[in-house]
């Protein structure tokens, strides 16, 4: 099928002709999406976008070098705030400040990576959700950063462009997150890719192998923060406000929902789990205008339960698909996704 | 001031020894941290006062009620989910479990939305006795008993009790344990079941000193986490140790340095400790064989 013969041929891209049309076809839909969409498919594709970079980020952490990460949200507010924030006071331009603050978050990275080396399963967790705990608190009570009420975002402008609508904001948004995407997959094909994997299938192996612990596993958490600070910087011009309540402990979950429900240790099941995660947490937010489903569950909510909180079902379906998969799916869509492959590849066989 | 201090921060502590009791009970047998257990005590606290509220019922019989139904919350969540996890890690049973969690809390804010509710509790936070410069209400000295009370049980229940015989010898080895006679499944959903009542008590202690909505047990949750990771999450009188030590430390930084940041320096404090000692203050650190 496919066999690799030498090294060159393991560290390509696109190992196959169908692949690389494939991908061309992906980037021209990509261009023109924005030119045939309505408005708001654009904003959801941005949401996506924006998605999609944190969970390949988280990806890189969770699924490919082993760690967990329950503080993620911390990481997406520094990159939220830092961009802003470098914005209105110091006035940087937005490519510098973007870039600043995901290296900002990076560092903060480095710093959780370090208990990390000596933590383990429930020990790590606590650890970092302590950090996404802590930053959340100290950027709703510390006045530089707007306390709970919050900043506003400054225009998205660098050099003659600048983006006020979704449609603009879209060529921006898009255009990192593909060059994240490639950067993610050619990263796990070199050396340190490599390493991450080792220290996933056992630390103590990839020791002996001479895998550097100390630098890698603080590598993997600077790498991954680095990911998750640009997409919150994005998100800060997305939603045009920040305030700390929307970087909280849930959304750590979710992004970690995004990650299993994708698949772990997959690029492409990534952008899966982000895309249709994303897809449904939108329309899970306006339940009640769904046909059909809609007025069920308004009828019910009315009789049962009640209808103001209707919206919480999208937590509970949440719930529901990760433990599901975890369950009965552990690779998550790219597990069904190769198992669809493989078996129309022997059909009917 | 620090004897008032340290009052509420034992009053506070028990509640945090209570939970990270309940998720060291579980984590011992099933090997995963319960990130539920939270929602399953804010559940069952909702029982309680939909009983004792909405019909009526006695308060004594509204306990029971709560503590009966979050038993069979404990036996359903284990026996339905966690049970059926094919060659599980713990990255994915800490996933069910936040999967619990995010359900549970779903469920409860569907039905109760985020309206704040009072929870009647027989005994008032208000009525306070003197004790020199420092002052306690009757529910901190009901909170102190209470826990110690349900400690003292816990401890005979494992140590004199055929079930708690079987669940130490379950959460030692579970494999030695099963040839030996004990139905190792039944055991572990007993576990859930005792240590969802746990949670359940602290949730319907808890509840009078804040207000009553699906947030309720969302910070006191992780507090008790940490509280359990604090003390060792191996050890049952670590974590229970681990919860005292937390709740007066949290506020007596709360009390002298910033009121601001108290809860934030739980996290600090467990970040630093497992620094130094990765397992806990109280347990033994594990190493790993190859």
């Amino acid at each position: 099928m496919d066999m690799k013969r030498d090294y060159y041929e393991d560290i390509q891209l696109l190992d196959s002709k169908v692949l690389r049309f494939w991908f061309l076809m992906f980037i021209a839909s990509l261009a023109a999406f924005p030119f045939v969409a309505q408005n708001y498919h654009i904003y959801m594709a941005n949401y996506m976008a924006i998605n999609v970079i944190v969970t390949v980020g988280l990806n890189i952490l969770v699924g490919y070098t082993g760690q967990i990460s329950l503080g993620h949200a911390g990481f997406f507010a520094i990159g939220a705030y830092g961009t802003v924030l470098l914005m209105t006071n110091l006035h940087f331009p937005f490519p510098v400040a973007l870039v600043s603050s995901a290296l900002i978050a990076a560092f903060f990275g480095f710093i959780l990576g370090l208990p990390a080396l000596r933590l383990e399963g429930p020990y790590l967790a606590i650890a970092t959700l302590g950090f996404g705990m802590a930053i959340t608190q100290v950027i709703g009570r510390w006045q530089v950063f707007g306390g709970r009420m919050g900043l506003e975002t400054p225009k998205l402008a660098f050099g003659p462009y600048t983006a006020d609508t979704d449609r603009e904001l879209y060529f921006v948004i898009v255009t990192i997150a593909f060059l994240l995407l490639l950067a993610a997959r050619n990263l796990m094909k070199t050396r340190v890719g490599r390493a991450f994997i080792a220290i996933r299938d056992s630390d103590i192996a990839a020791e002996t192998m001479g895998v550097n612990l100390t630098l890698y596993k603080t590598l993997a958490f600077a790498v991954s923060a680095f990911y998750t600070g640009i997409a919150g910087g994005l998100m800060a011009f997305l939603l045009g406000f920040i305030n700390p309540s929307s970087f909280n402990f849930i959304l750590s979950i979710y992004f970690l929902a995004f990650v299993i429900v994708g698949g772990l240790g997959s690029i492409f099941g990534s952008i899966m789990g982000g895309v249709v995660m994303t897809w449904l947490l939108l329309v899970l937010d306006k339940v009640q205008e769904l046909p059909y489903v809609g007025e069920v569950l308004t009828s019910f909510s009315e009789q049962w339960m009640n209808l103001a909180g209707l919206p919480n079902i999208a937590s509970i379906i949440f719930g529901l698909i990760i433990i599901l998969l975890v369950v009965f799916e552990p690779l998550g869509l790219y597990g069904f996704w190769i198992r669809t492959k493989i078996y129309w590849k022997t059909w009917p066989f | 001031m620090f004897l008032q201090l340290i009052i509420s921060g034992l009053s506070f502590g028990s509640l945090y020894a209570l939970i990270a009791l309940a998720m060291v009970i579980i984590y011992k047998t099933s090997e995963v941290p319960n990130f539920g257990q939270g929602e399953m005590a804010m559940l069952a606290t909702f029982v309680a006062y939909t009983l004792l509220v909405t019909h009526g019922h006695s308060f004594v019989v509204s306990f029971i009620g709560a503590l009966v139904f979050a038993a069979g919350l404990g036996i359903f969540l284990e026996f339905v989910f966690l049970r059926r996890a094919k060659d599980p890690n713990i990255l994915s049973l800490i996933l069910i479990t936040l999967g619990f969690e995010m359900v549970l809390y779903g469920l409860a804010s569907w039905k109760w939305g985020a309206e704040q509710r009072n929870f009647p509790f027989p005994v008032s936070d208000f009525d306070i006795i003197n004790l020199g410069s420092a002052v306690i209400s009757y529910l901190n000295i009901a909170t102190l008993l209470i826990t110690l009370f349900l400690m003292f049980v816990l401890f005979l229940f494992f140590k004199y009790t055929k079930v708690g015989i079987a669940m130490k010898a379950t959460q030692q080895n579970a494999t030695a344990a099963r040839i030996n006679g004990i139905r190792t499944n039944r055991i572990m959903s007993l576990t859930w079941a005792l240590s969802s009542m746990i949670g359940a008590v602290a949730g319907m202690m808890l509840a009078p000193i804040a207000t009553l909505d699906p947030n309720l047990m969302l910070e006191p949750l992780l507090k008790g986490f940490a509280a359990a990771v604090l003390g060792g999450m191996t050890t049952l009188v670590g974590a229970a140790l681990g919860g005292y030590i937390l709740g007066i430390i949290e506020n007596l930084f709360g009390g002298y340095v910033s009121l601001e940041f108290k809860s934030v320096v739980a996290f600090l404090v467990i970040v630093l400790v497992l620094c130094f000692k990765p397992s806990g203050l109280f347990a033994r650190h594990y190493v790993r064989k190859v």
